[in-house]
């Protein structure tokens, strides 16, 4: 009846799990009687659960990814007191099966739950905006694609409490994630959060890539968008190429560990560097998805700031578009040691090291901009110049990394360990908080306190080098990843100062944290009146903070890269603004909400939980319903609306006396 | 009643003379389909490659040569060809507006691609009760792999034409069934080609 789940699959007797577990459940229902108390529920179903608005659902991926980030920090300061501990015959407090839990569970939250959602929340928030138009070409498979995302959170997160999660390492290699060495159920949910919020994505990339392609407004070529926009088509064209590998890659898994097929086995003929291979042709090209739209955050952040165009706009197109064709022809650099030759390692890794050089040539791109620009030094502004001093280095010990002779040395050690942490949290991290400072007030029309951001920006900054530093020089004498524990105390002090580093970090996020409250508090004096809190270049500075939900009145046409800023140089510095009684307002077109999204997300869960427990009739009503769900929303035909002009004048005047009342 | 639309490629006026609109949206979700039968593509391109790396690793069981039947597969092939060519009529048929004779083939299509599929499901089983099923070897897990989704991918398209027929019966050819009946056609005669990339690669080269 249930499959493989009992009361024996609560782990009653881990404390620190039970902790967890208990913390969630207090701070889960404190929330749950707050909105009822507020009586809020409705509020949240039709404004926020069934929206398909892509800038709500740009604010929900982020606010999920926040909460993940304290999830997966969690993991992560654990694993840094571990190694603190367990030195000279030391076991730690952590013994190796949940310290191996922890080690998964980190990397998939910190890269699947964390990154990817902040990189597809900004997307959502911005690119509509910026290419001027009213939503994306796929409103309603947005939202699917959010709550696609949302069941593969709710499944990693089950996990904490009814079973275990994966100890396989992030990326579940085979054979060890086989069945053989991992009967647990730890695999299957990590097989099952990946694929169904790995769909979700690829939606997402298909759904961009479109709106992207078809939605631009009048007189907007595809070398007059701005470069955030640019990055964010490059990214969704490797999501639309990589993420289905992941997919296959996945199912296969999938069929090995429940079909008895022998793809990745050891015996009968199966393969197991088939999966190294097949995941990395999907991991490598994922590691751009996430860095590109950082860059593009960059450029952004360092042109409105130096108040300059961006030096070299086609050179830094190019450079993203060679550095999106280049991410899929070096993902055996990850596997240098499998043995393939010497020949196919020199490829390998001459095509690793060419992709230093469109990212250097971004590098200059922002150095350039910067010079004799008025720099203006505001928060996003740190965390970019923080990024191109932390990835400059990341980038060249990955370099390091990209000589197979090297790498056969460096393999598996900590130095992998502090190149990608150097490059992903200098990189994304830090991006993602530029970007997360730079369009707050788009999104909720006020700014975010400058003095925390900037306290945020240092911890994080000596945090990130005091926590990694020393990993790169462990691994000189000999430390490998994954330890739970090591005999060699001389490592001891230096594993302290990375849990120091790892303690400066926490208090960094803990800044960003009392930063929002300290900006909701203050938002009445921090309020963005005019929707160009920056003095912005591009189409979402030309619309009111939060912008309305149909986003332009008119949609708004284009003559050159930099349009906003150009009209506004035309007119003293000021935007151009008409009173909405001399314009003529037209009824607008706009889908409608949908329960179809949420519901469907709601049936994966429950398909995903009962098929990793093996409760087949469940998972078989679980697919029903996601499938009827589905051809009730097909056929559906009152699936739009139109938002009469007078609403749309009513809106704009507001908005109008609003800025004049400042003015 | 003057409207904007979402798209900014004209200015329509809404239920009045000029309509563009829904007809731009179509053309956008043709683009959309197109896109999302690439990425289909490249899960078809995983299991080839990984068909490619593991056809030798039979394990001491039964290879390529041993199993398949090239007359049967050839029946199977047609069958899924024709209805290519039936779907395509299906197509023409929506070009001049005429319902019934678009269901008419629909009708044949499902019939010759659920044909297909039982013939698949026919070799499928005889090769698992023969002992040679997907846990055998490597070799026959990326047989059935690779095979076994191709034939997903078809009963997948089976179950959407088996809606559109309600569809049209129900609605009739509207600008809402109308890109979906060319949404469907494209993935039709996409899985033509994949098996037809099946066919070659996994059964002429695994026979011959």
């Amino acid at each position: 009846m249930f499959g493989k789940l009992s009361l024996d699959s609560i782990p009653f007797h881990e404390p620190i799990v039970m902790g967890t577990v208990a913390v969630i459940a207090i701070v889960g229902a404190a929330l749950v009687a707050w909105i009822t108390a507020k009586k809020k529920w409705m509020y949240l179903w039709s404004e926020w659960i069934t929206s398909i608005d892509h800038k709500k659902l740009g604010i929900m991926y982020f606010l999920v990814a926040l909460v993940m980030l304290i999830r997966g920090f969690s993991d992560a300061i654990m694993m840094r007191t571990q190694q603190a501990l367990a030195a000279g015959g030391s076991e730690g407090y952590l013994p190796p099966e949940h310290y191996d839990q922890i080690f998964t569970a980190h990397g998939v939250i910190m890269i699947f739950f964390v990154a990817m959602p902040m990189v597809i929340g900004l997307m959502n928030l911005v690119v509509p905006l910026q290419i001027g138009a009213r939503d994306v070409a796929f409103p309603f498979m947005n939202n699917l694609s959010f709550w696609l995302f949302a069941a593969g959170v709710v499944l990693v997160n089950v996990s904490l409490f009814i079973g275990e999660f994966a100890k396989t390492g992030w990326l579940a290699y085979a054979p060890l994630s086989e069945a053989t060495y991992s009967p647990g159920v730890g695999v299957d949910y990590w097989i099952w959060a990946l694929q169904i919020s790995g769909i979700g994505t690829t939606l997402t990339g298909i759904n961009f890539f479109v709106t992207i392609m078809k939605m631009r407004t009048k007189g907007m070529t595809l070398f007059r968008m701005p470069i955030f926009t640019w990055t964010c088509l490059v990214t969704n064209v490797l999501i639309i190429a990589a993420f289905p590998i992941l997919t296959a890659t996945i199912a296969l898994l999938t069929l090995d560990r429940y079909l008895d097929f022998h793809f990745f086995t050891n015996d009968l003929g199966g393969n197991l560097m088939m999966y190294i291979n097949l995941i990395w042709a999907w991991g490598h090209p994922e590691v751009y998805i996430l860095i590109l739209p950082a860059f593009g955050v960059f450029s952004e952040v360092i042109s409105t700031f130096s108040k300059k165009r961006l030096f070299g706009y086609n050179t830094m197109v190019w450079a993203t578009l060679a550095i999106g064709v280049l991410s899929f022809i070096v993902w055996l650099h990850h596997f240098f040691t499998m043995g393939a030759g010497a020949n196919v390692n020199a490829f390998f890794g001459i095509m690793t090291m060419i992709i230093a050089i469109p990212t250097g040539v971004k590098i200059f791109n922002w150095l350039f901009t910067m010079f004799r620009g008025r720099l203006e030094f505001k928060s996003p502004v740190l965390w970019t110049l923080g990024f191109i001093i932390t990835f400059t280095l990341g980038g060249m010990t990955g370099v390091m990394l990209a000589v197979p002779g090297a790498d056969f040395v460096l393999h598996n050690s900590l130095f992998v360990i502090a190149h990608f942490h150097n490059v992903i949290i200098g990189g994304v991290v830090f991006g993602m908080m530029a970007g997360y400072t730079f369009w707050f007030p788009k999104a909720f029309g006020f700014t975010l306190d400058e003095k925390w951001g900037k306290r945020s920006f240092w911890f994080w900054q000596i945090g990130f080098y005091m926590a990694f530093m020393p990993l790169y020089i462990l691994s000189f004498y000999g430390a490998v990843r994954r330890m739970q524990s090591y005999a060699n105390t001389d490592w001891q002090p230096l594993m302290i100062v990375a849990w120091c580093g790892a303690v400066l970090i926490l208090i960094g996020i803990l800044c960003t944290a009392i930063q929002l409250y300290v900006s909701i508090r203050d938002r009445e004096k921090n309020r963005d009146v005019t929707g160009d809190p920056w003095n912005g270049r591009t189409l979402e500075w030309a619309v009111s903070s939060p912008p309305p939900y149909y986003n332009f009145a008119h949609l708004p046409e284009i003559h050159e890269i930099d349009n906003y800023w150009e009209d506004k140089q035309k007119n003293q510095g000021k935007a151009q603004l008409d009173h909405p009684d001399t314009i003529e307002y037209k009824d607008i077109h706009m889908p409608s909400n949908t329960i179809a999204g949420p519901v469907m997300g709601a049936f994966s869960i429950v398909m995903g939980f009962a098929l990793v427990w093996h409760i087949w009739w469940l998972a078989g009503a679980g697919a029903l319903g996601i499938f009827a769900t589905f051809m009730c929303r097909v056929f559906n035909e009152n699936i739009d609306y139109y938002v009469p002009a007078e609403e749309v004048k009513r809106i704009e005047t507001e908005h109008h006396k609003q800025v004049e009342m400042q003015a | 009643m003057a409207t904007d639309t979402m798209t900014n490629q004209h200015v329509a006026a809404h239920g009045g003379h000029d309509d563009h609109e829904h007809h731009d949206m179509s053309g956008v979700k043709m683009y959309a389909f197109w896109i999302y039968l690439m990425s289909d593509l490249i899960i078809f391109g995983s299991l080839f490659a990984t068909y490619g790396v593991l056809h030798n690793g039979t394990a001491g069981g039964p290879s390529g040569k041993d199993l398949f039947e090239l007359d049967f597969v050839l029946i199977e092939t047609f069958l899924l060809l024709f209805s290519s060519f039936t779907y395509g009529l299906a197509v023409l048929a929506m070009h001049k507006d005429k319902v019934k004779q678009v269901m008419g083939w629909l009708v044949v299509t499902f019939l010759l691609g659920a044909g297909f599929v039982g013939m698949e499901v026919y070799e499928f089983h005889h090769l698992i009760v023969e002992g040679f099923g997907p846990d055998r070897s490597g070799f026959l897990s990326s047989f059935f792999g690779l095979v076994g989704t191709h034939g997903l991918h078809v009963t997948f398209g089976l179950i959407w034409m088996a809606v559109m027929l309600i569809q049209l019966a129900t609605k009739g050819l509207t600008e809402k069934t109308r890109p979906r009946i060319s949404c469907l056609s494209l993935f039709w005669h996409f899985l033509d080609i994949v098996w037809i990339c099946v066919f070659t690669f996994v059964y002429l080269m695994g026979a011959l």
